[in-house]
């Protein structure tokens, strides 16, 4: 019979033992977890990144909803654990659940030490741990106020560099003289301090917190000396406990942490317990590797497998500030049996040191430059005597025997056994079997085989050259391609950037994310003036220099310099009167050719430049309107005539793609957008080919997306059936915008599918209800903004010095 | 030497152009994001495109056509295209913009 597996809590620890669980005893347990926080479980390290908006929240979940599924667990989330009956084998959640188990593993981590100060509960005062702190913060970043952080920690810093980059005042308020006193050494903790000051952020050390002022919510802090520092926000970094309350209740043994033996086993054989919360041979931990070790163990033992016991052994510590760059390790301070190696170079803001006994490594410290860290930590693992490299070693691995060596070289020749990956506690070797073995070729196969640096990332260069080294010219590292010449930086880093440092210009861009030409150029920035506008469409002045011709002049260029003009005809209908309006524009410019298009419209070709206001103008009093056939933009809704007038047509396919057309037009999107209704499986629109394609049937719409027929042939793939028109117009849009916000410029549908994919597209727009329904108000919200007539416009008078020469010379002034 | 006024710069937008009119053909003057004015005949030495549609960037302009980069101050192509467009000396006087009508003959010759 299948025993029953409860855990409580669903973080980083019990997330890594359940991979080793259902590895190695698939169906062993019938497993539910609850986790008090109302999510899956996430990478909590990378908070820091989606503070600064350098991730987003997606890219840091772990197991996503379908891997609890796919492995038949059950996850409540939102459900606190309040009570273990250890008498009765049941938890009880605070919503109410009662679950019995046989085995329970208890995971509650760690919660934030709140300084007892008066205030200290005013709104406005936050902690730093989970997700809906980071929510909390950035909601009250949108002010760019003033914040202060109480802490100057690993967690403090980052809280601090995140806000700051957010756009906010921040000052550190440390009790401490330098900060990171735990990791660093005087000399480092005073270069990290200058370094944060560089990037606009106050530090006061040696500042007691003595009170948090505000009538309502949060109006500043007060030190001990009186000083008063104004803040709408307060973030408390002081430092984290063991959450061990609940298992005290139940009458666990319980010291700092809930004490386990080296196979993660309570004062009851029948609950285990693992991650911060816990304490194992007298120690409590905050950084994950050691988590990680606890769920190997934990893992094989639920798993019913023989398993070495929990190790102690040191972290590094590492602080992620994008630009700041500094490696602890081991014990630092002064003593007598001690002697250290210290190198420093102020000029490049260098400082090195290492710290021996017994010609041994003991502890190292690095800042501005911390390459040799792994192999210092090497070192210090196997206890290898340095006496013979004394001299060179500070200089780091490049420098052993004789020439320095390259950096590739260095790693070339670290020992495959020399720990790449901290957190994961990945070898080098572990990750050249893999390679070879499994014939990986990128980054990401590496991280998702091997989990080197899947968690807190800083590994990834050297993880990277690895790769390189044992791939050797197969390896294109360069598998992330800068949006051109001008930048470095991928379409993706772009487009996250631009929102999360709130930049709404072109120049603004350019100048932040440092671009290196003066005026970027005409790939960067037409990608610039849709991003601007997708992602501020009430705020960005749309740069029309920035667009290509066709964009600027609202009319397709032909090859000798004229233009074409494409009304919309919407959903492909048209009527005697639109005809005959079209065949007396036609007339009266004497334009030269006519022609019915693949989209449904009619093409008016080989207009000058100076007619088109003219052509425009007449066009408009018949009622049309631009049909955007020169934009990355909403093109043509094709129709066939559905339940209308055809024998088999189940919808109204002509009246929905109407309704579509006239919902969307005018949006722009990073390249065309073209749709298609059919009103049966007959599918004379072709909507299974198209961008976005539906197929009526007696029951419902189907609605299809991300198929080509252009350079690439490609069928759609489903999305859904819906049951309504008013449905089937919410999930196209909902879409159309997921599209808007994420693809990068010039990436049709297909593509950019391929690249998110389309069981993700599908879960955020069939399934996540409260998703869908932001994409669409953000879509409605854009299109107050850019559902004008450009056509219009222009004849009344925008942009005229588009289409008129600025002068005309005579034959008699040229000749004087 | 006989200046004649074609404009004022406030008439081109920046990073942008506008085409001049003479007898012997079309002339394009670009104005760039740094207030530099440049002409070049109308003509990209790829196909005729019209480079008075193209995208200014820097000190040059990308054919609307098939992409050309053509430097606005030599009128030669950049990169690895070979081309190169005739240029026109122009004046600044304030704001005004005037034009060799010498240099414009030269065109028709
Ligand atoms: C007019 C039309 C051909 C016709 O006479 O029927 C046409 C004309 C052009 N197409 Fe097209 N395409 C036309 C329907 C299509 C279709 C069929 C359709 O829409 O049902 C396709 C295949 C579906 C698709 O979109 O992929 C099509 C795939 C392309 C492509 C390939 C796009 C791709 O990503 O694979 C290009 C090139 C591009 O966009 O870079 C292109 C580019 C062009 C351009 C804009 C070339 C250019 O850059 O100057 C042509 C402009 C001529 C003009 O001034 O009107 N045209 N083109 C059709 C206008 C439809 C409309 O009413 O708006
Ligand atoms: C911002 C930040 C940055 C960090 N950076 C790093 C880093 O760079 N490197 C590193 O190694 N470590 C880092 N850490 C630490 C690392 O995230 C933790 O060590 C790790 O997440 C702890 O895992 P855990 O499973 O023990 O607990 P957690 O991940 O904290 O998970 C505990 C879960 O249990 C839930 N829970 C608590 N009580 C109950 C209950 N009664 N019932 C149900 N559920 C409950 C909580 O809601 C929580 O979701 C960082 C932490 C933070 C907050
Ligand atoms: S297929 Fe499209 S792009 Fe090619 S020549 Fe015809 S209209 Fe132009
Ligand atoms: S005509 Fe200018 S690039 Fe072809």
């Amino acid at each position: 019979m299948t025993r029953k597996l409860v855990i409580v809590g669903n973080g980083m620890a019990p997330g890594r033992m359940l991979e080793h669980l259902v590895d190695a005893a698939p169906g062993r347990y019938q497993v539910t977890i609850f986790n008090a926080e109302p999510r899956v479980n996430y990478d909590r390290i990378m908070l820091s990144p989606v503070l600064s908006g350098e991730k987003g929240y997606e890219e840091i979940v772990i197991h996503g909803d379908g891997w609890y599924v796919k492995n038949g667990i059950t996850l409540y989330k939102g459900h606190k654990v309040a009570t273990i009956d250890r008498a009765a084998k049941t938890v009880t959640s605070e919503p109410g659940v009662v679950e019995p188990y046989d085995k329970l593993v208890i995971a509650t981590g760690s919660v934030p030490f709140i300084l007892p100060v008066p205030g200290r509960g005013l709104p406005g005062v936050l902690t730093y741990r989970d997700l809906d702190d980071v929510n909390a913060m950035l909601l009250a970043a949108q002010s760019r106020a003033k914040a202060v952080v109480i802490g100057g920690g690993l967690l403090g810093l980052e809280a601090a560099a995140g806000l700051k980059m957010r756009g906010m005042d921040v000052t550190v308020v440390h009790l401490m003289p330098t900060l990171m006193e735990r990791q660093l050494d005087e000399a480092a903790g005073y270069l990290l301090e200058r370094a944060v000051e560089e990037r606009g952020i106050k530090v006061m050390t040696k500042a007691s917190t003595k009170a948090i002022l505000g009538k309502d919510r949060v109006e500043g802090v007060e030190l001990a000396d009186g000083t008063v520092i104004p803040a709408t926000l307060v973030v408390m970094a002081a430092g984290i406990r063991p959450n061990a309350g609940l298992a005290k209740a139940a009458g666990l043994t319980v010291n700092r942490g809930i004490v386990v033996d080296k196979f993660m086993a309570t004062s009851d054989p029948d609950i285990l317990a693992l991650g911060e919360c816990v304490e194992v041979e007298g120690h409590v931990y905050g950084l994950v590797a050691p988590l990680y070790e606890m769920a190997r163990v934990a893992g094989a033992k639920l798993a019913g497998e023989e398993t070495t016991g929990f190790a102690h052994s040191d972290t590094p510590t590492k602080l992620k500030v994008t630009g700041i760059d500094l490696y602890s390790i081991g014990d630092f301070a002064d003593g007598e049996d001690r002697e250290e190696i210290v190198l420093r170079d102020a000029a490049a803001g260098v400082y090195k040191r290492i710290i021996l006994r017994d010609d041994k490594i003991i502890g190292t410290v690095l800042f501005g430059e911390t390459s040799d860290g792994a192999w210092f930590n090497d070192l210090k693992k196997k206890a290898v005597n340095i006496s013979d490299m004394r001299e060179t070693l500070i200089f780091g691995r490049a420098y052993q025997g004789g020439a320095p060596l390259d950096p590739m070289a260095a790693v070339a020749a670290l020992p495959d056994d020399a720990e790449i990956c901290g957190c994961n506690g990945v070898r080098k070797g572990k990750i050249v079997g893999a390679i070879k073995a499994k014939g990986i070729t990128t980054l990401e196969q590496v991280r998702a085989h091997t989990k080197a640096s899947a968690s807190c990332g800083t590994c990834t260069h050297l993880v990277e050259q690895v790769i390189a080294l044992t791939l050797g010219d197969a390896y294109n590292p360069a598998a992330v391609q800068p949006m051109c010449g001008c930048t470095t930086l991928s379409h993706n880093d772009v487009r996250r950037l631009i929102k999360a440092k709130s930049l709404k210009t072109i120049p603004a861009v350019m100048q932040q994310l440092e671009w290196t030409s003066s005026g970027g150029c005409h790939k960067c920035r037409p990608a610039l003036n849709y991003y601007l506008v997708a992602d501020w469409p009430n705020e960005y002045a749309d740069d029309y220099q920035s667009r290509f011709i066709n964009e600027r002049a609202h009319a397709n260029i032909q090859k000798d310099g004229t233009y074409s003009v494409v009304p919309r005809m919407w959903g492909g209908v048209t009527s005697a009167s639109e005809l005959r309006a079209i065949a007396d524009v036609v007339d009266k410019f004497a334009i030269p050719t006519v022609k019915v298009t693949g989209g449904q419209r009619i093409d008016l070709l080989g207009v000058v430049k100076e007619d088109l206001p003219g052509v425009w103008a007449e066009l408009g009093k018949a009622g049309f309107v631009s049909g955007h056939a020169y934009a990355k933009g909403i093109r043509t809704v094709k129709t066939c005539v559905g339940s209308d007038w055809c024998r088999f047509g189940t919808q109204d396919s002509t009246g929905l793609g109407v309704r579509i057309e006239k919902f969307m037009w005018g949006s722009w999107t990073p390249a065309k957008v073209k749709m298609g209704v059919s009103g049966c499986p007959r599918n004379c629109a072709e909507a299974t080919c198209k961008d976005v394609g539906v197929i009526c049937v007696d029951s419902g719409y189907e609605i299809h997306f991300a198929g080509a027929a252009g350079l690439d042939i490609k069928g759609a793939e489903v999305l859904g059936l819906v049951n309504t028109e008013d449905e089937a117009l919410e999930h196209i849009v909902a879409l159309v915008q997921m599209y808007r916000e994420q693809a990068h410029y010039l990436e049709r549908i297909y593509k950019w599918a391929r690249r998110i994919g389309i069981g993700e597209i599908r879960r955020q727009i069939m399934q996540d209800t409260e998703k869908r329904r932001g994409y669409f108000a953000r879509f409605v919200y854009s299109q107050k903004y850019a559902q004008v007539d450009p056509w219009t416009e222009r004849v009344s008078g925008k942009d005229k010095h588009e289409f008129m020469p600025m002068a005309t010379i005579g034959l008699a002034q040229a000749a004087e | 030497m006989s200046l004649i006024e074609i404009g004022k710069l406030s008439d081109i937008p920046r990073q942008g152009a506008r085409c001049v009119i003479t007898p012997t053909g079309r002339i394009a003057v670009f104005r760039t994001a740094e207030d530099h004015i440049f002409a070049l005949e109308d003509r990209c030495p790829h196909k005729g495109g019209p480079l008075s549609q193209g995208i200014v960037h820097g000190g040059a302009v990308t054919c609307p056509l098939h992409n050309m980069v053509i430097s606005l101050e030599s009128g030669h192509a950049m990169g690895a295209d070979e081309g190169w467009v005739r240029t026109f000396p122009l004046e600044l006087d304030g704001e005004t913009i005037l034009i060799d009508s010498a240099s414009l003959a030269a065109l028709a010759a």
